[in-house]
């Protein structure tokens, strides 16, 4: 299927448009998308209406409070769970054939490593399961670990690795099979402020080098803001897209990007675009 | 290297004690030897009978260690069976669990009817069956008993139900199939000398103490009992060698300097 060019294709105020966007194809592209679950006679409406498309390149962050939608919309993209109405479409295809065709790596909160598999064979899994020869695994199992620094630590096991070692591992993993998307499921959530930021770099810098798309879901405003190029801001009950904010802080950004007066303004403005939507509700953001 | 040592050393004087006062009992009070022999007797029945004793031993272990074969492949074989197909695991597992706390070993004079009193195979079945359901129960909850998150994981790479199998339900149940395998290794010992008990050929372990306690000639049974005991031992030690072979990466098997 040819990639369609969406760069007219705007559908929330302020959508996913930037003039790095415009040559672009999209990668995700959610239209009319509703999930209600339902436990027997209780029905919850997850999400309500999504539109929202994702243009390659980008690093789109979901932001709101706990039960917002944005883990349950992070995980209809990935064909983790099926959606109740509406399309989702990954790479020109539908979510179901784009996980089938390992379009996506993801990264979920926990590292989720095998115990039992050496940390270069906890990265080279998906490329095992794509059947790749054993000499192309080893290579980019090196390369990909190099990439989040951690070359020197192929034979050892998860649990001999700090936290933060073990998610660098998960994402090593997540791109090892260069997949058009990485999807990121509160990725730092366990982990304490100062290696959560010095993490946000390295994926940052791991970002630009593989050009991957990123879709990131944290409560952390200032981590949305200094990773994203666009932050989603969600509302819950039902969950909803409030608010797209484009973040034109310059690239690549580093330490310095933190002391930046815009990045101050826009992390003030996705807070306000937040409380905004809870006049009415407690917000449990932290 | 001493650290070990001296970690060893309350229990190693703890037994020396217990024989010392054991034998100290003994001779003080002049306890009748089909009461409670001496612990030089034992050592003394031991040394004399040794070959025979070696012989009952060997036949035993063949009988638990045959047992142990037939019912340990048996049982990862339906759990894995069990495993692939969800109906039948919830159509089995209900019996399996009853099963399990069935005393297996009154079956023992029925196995002797069914396959021969002297055929070393009729202790074989009562083994093989009395360590099937503890290992199949906890194989098949290694196998079910996976992280969800990695199931997750495995879905999102489109892994097939093979590749999962392989890949993490296999590997994941492991510990659980070892513990069982360990605390299957005393039971086909146990199993085998109270099948033995039933009738059985002369030179077992179990037909051995019976005889010799017949005539009252208690310092031989209890030797034999030691000799039991080592076995058990013996075997135990082995399933626990292979634990650490097969999952070295497990909390169980890490060494503590790692």
């Amino acid at each position: 299927m040819a990639a369609r060019a969406f760069a007219a294709r705007r559908r929330v105020s302020g959508a996913l448009e930037r003039s790095r966007a415009l040559e672009a194809s999209t990668v995700v592209s959610l239209s009319a998308v509703h999930k209600v679950f339902a436990e027997g006679e209780r029905r919850t409406v997850a999400l309500e209406g999504i539109e929202l498309d994702i243009a390659r390149g980008s690093f789109v962050s979901l932001i709101g409070p706990s039960g917002c939608g944005k883990s349950t919309l992070l995980r209809l993209i990935g064909d983790l769970t099926p959606t109740t109405s509406g399309t989702i479409t990954v790479n020109g295809k539908s979510a179901h054939l784009a996980r089938l065709a390992r379009d996506y790596g993801i990264v979920f909160q926990a590292p989720v490593l095998f115990d039992w598999r050496s940390v270069q064979r906890n990265v080279e899994l998906p490329l095992e399961l794509g059947r790749l020869p054993q000499a192309e695994r080893a290579r980019r199992a090196a390369e990909m670990l190099a990439l989040v620094e951690l070359d020197g630590f192929e034979r050892h096991y998860p649990w001999q690795l700090s936290g933060g070692m073990q998610q660098r591992v998960a994402i090593a993993r997540a791109l090892s099979f260069e997949p058009a998307l990485l999807l990121m499921d509160e990725p730092f959530g366990a982990l304490d402020e100062m290696s959560r930021e010095r993490l946000n770099l390295q994926l940052l810098r791991v970002w630009q080098k593989t050009g991957t798309t990123v879709v990131f879901v944290t409560h952390s405003i200032p981590e949305a803001v200094f990773l994203s190029t666009h932050v989603v801001v969600m509302s819950p009950r039902p969950g909803r897209i409030v608010d797209i904010i484009d973040v034109d802080l310059p690239q690549p950004r580093n330490d310095l990007t933190r002391e930046d007066p815009r990045y101050f303004g826009l992390v003030t403005r996705v807070r306000e675009s937040l409380r905004r939507r809870d006049t009415h509700a407690t917000t449990d953001a932290s | 290297m001493s650290r070990r040592l001296r970690q060893y050393l309350p229990a190693a004087a703890i037994f020396v004690c217990v024989l010392a006062g054991w034998e100290l009992v003994v001779r003080a009070f002049s306890v009748k030897q089909f009461l409670l022999p001496a612990p030089s007797a034992i050592v003394g029945a031991l040394l004399e009978h040794r070959d025979e004793l070696g012989a009952a031993a060997a036949s035993t272990l063949y009988e638990a260690v045959g047992g142990f074969a037939i019912g340990g492949v048996a049982a990862i074989a339906v759990a894995l069976a069990t495993a692939r197909w969800t109906t039948a695991r919830s159509a089995l597992m209900p019996f399996a669990i009853a099963a399990n706390s069935v005393p297996i070993i009154a079956f023992a004079p029925i196995m002797n009817n069914w396959f021969g009193v002297l055929n070393p195979l009729s202790k074989m079945m009562v083994v093989a069956v009395l360590v099937f359901f503890p290992i199949m129960i906890n194989t098949v909850r290694g196998l079910t008993l996976v992280d969800p998150a990695s199931l997750e994981l495995m879905r999102s790479y489109a892994a097939s139900e093979l590749g999962i199998l392989l890949r993490l339900r296999i590997p994941n149940s492991l510990p659980f199939v070892l513990t069982a395998l360990k605390v299957s290794a005393t039971l086909a010992l146990i199993g085998a000398i109270v099948a033995e008990y039933f009738g059985g050929a002369q030179s077992v372990l179990g037909q051995y103490i019976i005889t010799e306690a017949a005539f009252f000639r208690f310092a031989n049974a209890w030797a034999a009992v030691v000799v039991a005991s080592a076995a058990s031992i013996a075997f135990f030690v082995i399933i626990l060698a292979l634990e650490r072979l097969a999952i070295p990466w497990h909390a169980s098997a890490r060494s503590p300097d790692a």
